[in-house]
């Protein structure tokens, strides 16, 4: 879709995407009376990463824009990825060292 | 009269500055040349605001006791040069004053994208500016321009919070000049500019946009972040709230790192438009130039905890981060390898720009040459916050940037204005500068290597003789500094009126009137062949030379 002509979205996908968001704010609570045990971050986040890409894909527009517009979104996901994969690469290998008493 | 210095018209044709003389129509003006000026004339102040702390600092260590400031004034003295130079100068320098001049006329577009959103990021960084102005006035910050936690979280008791906001804001005007020239960049180009014809000035800059508007959000974060933990106790990077102090070195660095990048690129892209065009030459291997900026921008934003060695950080990030900092030198290698071959055999013509990209060139390369001692990390650990680190990034960031800064604006001083600086002024103001450079900061790597730590105000007086030569040489510098800031306004004046094209040099923005119309063309150009399109054997014609 060229961004002279932008797309006009229906309302019902507003009040859908809207619904989607009550319904994991409230998984999110849910969930944090539960006990996953190691998973329990994990499970969190998920439900956050399905309610942000429902917020970029549709509330944003960026499902109907240009694949250029696509990548420059992308970009910022993958440059945060990057910003906590390099950080944790320090914290998961700092006990790796031998201590030497 | 030589062909290129043109007679003044009876009746001088409209341009962008003589279109409207009241001062609404400066300071609400959209016009990207107009808010290119205002930027000149505030960085102009900055840099004198800087440079006077800058002197401060030269004059303490002048002598081995701490006897002109006490400890706490110096510490908030060069913290306040870090802040303005680097926020204030160095970072929006080349961008905000020559990309906003000349991203649209280098591209044949008569405006940026968003004309407004760039008049806004000049009166939000005169926000940023103001509050760190108040910030000094009201006490000023002891922190380090880098606010390391938890100094700057727990123990300061300067004003780290205002001028956490100050960055903050400023950062919001970094990314609407990125956000303006990406997509200027890729919407705006004049029928015929192709990617591969664009100047490598435009590559330069659409590669630190990129930089700045993935990275810039992550300090704004973090500088956030330190306002609360400082404010409100939020747990981030106190260890007693459950933080770790070493977690902001990892977020600032993920931005300040690639800010080096920020500061250097478009630095890069300046000398590769002089080189080219006072060479006669078209850059050698232009495609591999163009990508190196696009790779120097990708591999610099994986390399930041080299700054970091010594902070706790695990070995094994430190290798990893080692490596990539040593691949990152492949690229800016392979931009200076390109500049000298565009000079081989070309007919070099040593102007006051030419000068000064060639003082870049070899800064430049002692810059980045000493960055693999200091990125490798046993030798690191030695040398680690001592003034070989303070020489280091002076060469880069100093012989490099601001270098390359004096280079662009003399070679567009005649296109900005119309009016040509005095030629010999300028070399003999090219030479104070290189010489006045070397002598300041070249004792500094040695007393670096002796072990020297950066931030105190005293030191062993075995180290005087050095650290005098380096305070003579600052002084030498500048008056280097402002001779331009002399000569340049009263060209505005005195300097012959000025062709289209007074260096016989290829690309669009020689191809309008000097200085240009408000919207730069009169009819939308077409572009018709590549960048830097010089004939083979192509020779400076000898009126040009005139100038």
């Amino acid at each position: 879709m060229s961004s002279n002509h932008p797309h006009i979205t229906p309302l019902k996908t507003y009040f859908a995407v809207f619904a989607t968001l009550i319904v994991g704010t409230w998984l999110t609570y849910w969930v944090a009376y539960k006990d996953f045990g190691w998973l329990n971050t994990p499970v969190a986040m998920a439900i956050a990463i399905v309610k942000a890409g429902v917020v970029v894909l549709y509330f944003m527009h960026v499902k109907w824009q240009s694949k250029l517009t696509m990548m420059f979104a992308a970009g910022g996901f993958i440059w945060l990825f990057t910003l906590f994969a390099f950080t944790l690469q320090d914290y998961w290998t700092r006990d790796w060292m031998p201590i030497y008493k | 009269m030589s062909s290129t210095v043109a007679t003044p018209a009876a009746e001088p044709r409209t341009n962008y500055l003589n279109v409207d003389y009241g001062w609404k129509s400066w300071v609400f003006s959209t016009d990207h040349k107009r808010i290119a000026i205002m930027y000149l004339i505030t960085i102009a102040f900055m840099i004198l605001v800087g440079g006077s702390f800058a002197i401060l600092v030269r004059l303490e260590l002048a002598t081995p006791a701490g006897d002109l400031l006490q400890s706490e004034t110096y510490n908030k003295i060069f913290t306040m040069h870090g802040v303005v130079m680097v926020f204030f100068f160095l970072i929006p320098g080349v961008p905000a004053v020559l990309g906003n001049f000349l991203v649209p006329i280098m591209i044949g577009a008569k405006d940026l994208a968003f004309p407004k959103i760039n008049l806004l990021s000049y009166y939000v960084f005169l926000v940023g500016i103001l509050l760190t102005l108040t910030a000094a006035a009201m006490g000023g910050i002891d922190t380090g321009w880098t606010f390391y936690t938890p100094y700057s979280s727990t123990y300061s008791n300067g004003q780290v919070a205002l001028a956490a906001v100050a960055v903050f804001i400023t950062g919001f005007s970094s990314i609407l000049t990125g956000l303006n020239f990406v997509v200027t960049i890729h919407k705006m180009r004049a029928p015929g500019m192709t990617w591969f014809r664009m100047p490598l000035f435009i590559w330069a800059h659409y590669a630190t946009s990129l930089i700045i508007l993935l990275s810039t959000p992550v300090v704004a974060i973090t500088i956030v972040l330190v306002a609360l933990e400082r404010l409100f106790h939020v747990g981030v990077f106190d260890p007693t709230y459950g933080g770790d102090p070493v977690l902001f070195q990892h977020m600032f660095w993920f931005y300040s790192h690639p800010a080096v990048y920020i500061m250097i690129l478009p630095a890069m892209g300046v000398i590769s438009e002089l080189i080219s065009a006072f060479s006669k030459k078209r850059v050698f291997g232009y495609p591999v130039v163009a990508f190196s900026s696009l790779a120097i921008a990708v591999i610099g934003f994986f390399v930041w905890g080299h700054h970091m060695f010594v902070t706790g950080q695990s070995t094994y990030a430190g290798v990893v981060f080692s490596v990539i900092t040593m691949l990152v030198a492949v690229p800016s290698a392979i931009k200076v390898f390109n500049w000298v071959s565009t000079m081989y055999k070309g007919d070099v013509w040593m102007t006051t720009p030419m000068c000064f990209a060639i003082a870049f060139i070899g800064l430049f390369t002692v810059g980045g040459l000493t960055g693999i001692f200091l990125g490798t990390m046993g030798l690191d650990i030695h040398m680690h916050d001592t003034y070989f680190v303070v020489a280091h990034f002076h060469y880069v960031m100093v012989g490099g940037m601001v270098t390359a800064f004096w280079g662009g604006l003399h070679f567009w001083w005649p296109k900005m204005f119309g009016r040509m600086y005095p030629e010999n002024m300028g070399r003999v103001s090219a030479a104070i500068i290189f010489i006045g450079f070397n002598m300041t900061f070249f004792p500094q790597f040695i007393l670096g290597y002796m072990g020297m730590p950066r931030r105190y105000h005293f030191y062993p007086e075995e180290w005087q003789v050095l650290n005098l030569l380096s305070t003579a040489g600052a002084t030498l510098l500048g008056i280097g500094y402002l001779l331009p800031m002399v000569y340049l306004p009263w060209s505005l004046k005195f300097g012959k009126v000025a062709s289209k094209n007074p260096w016989g040099a290829k690309g669009l923005e020689w191809e309008t009137d000097s200085p240009p119309t408000t919207f730069n063309f009169d009819k939308v150009p077409v572009v018709t062949e590549e960048a830097y399109a010089y004939p083979e054997g192509a020779r400076h014609q000898p009126e040009a030379k005139v100038v």
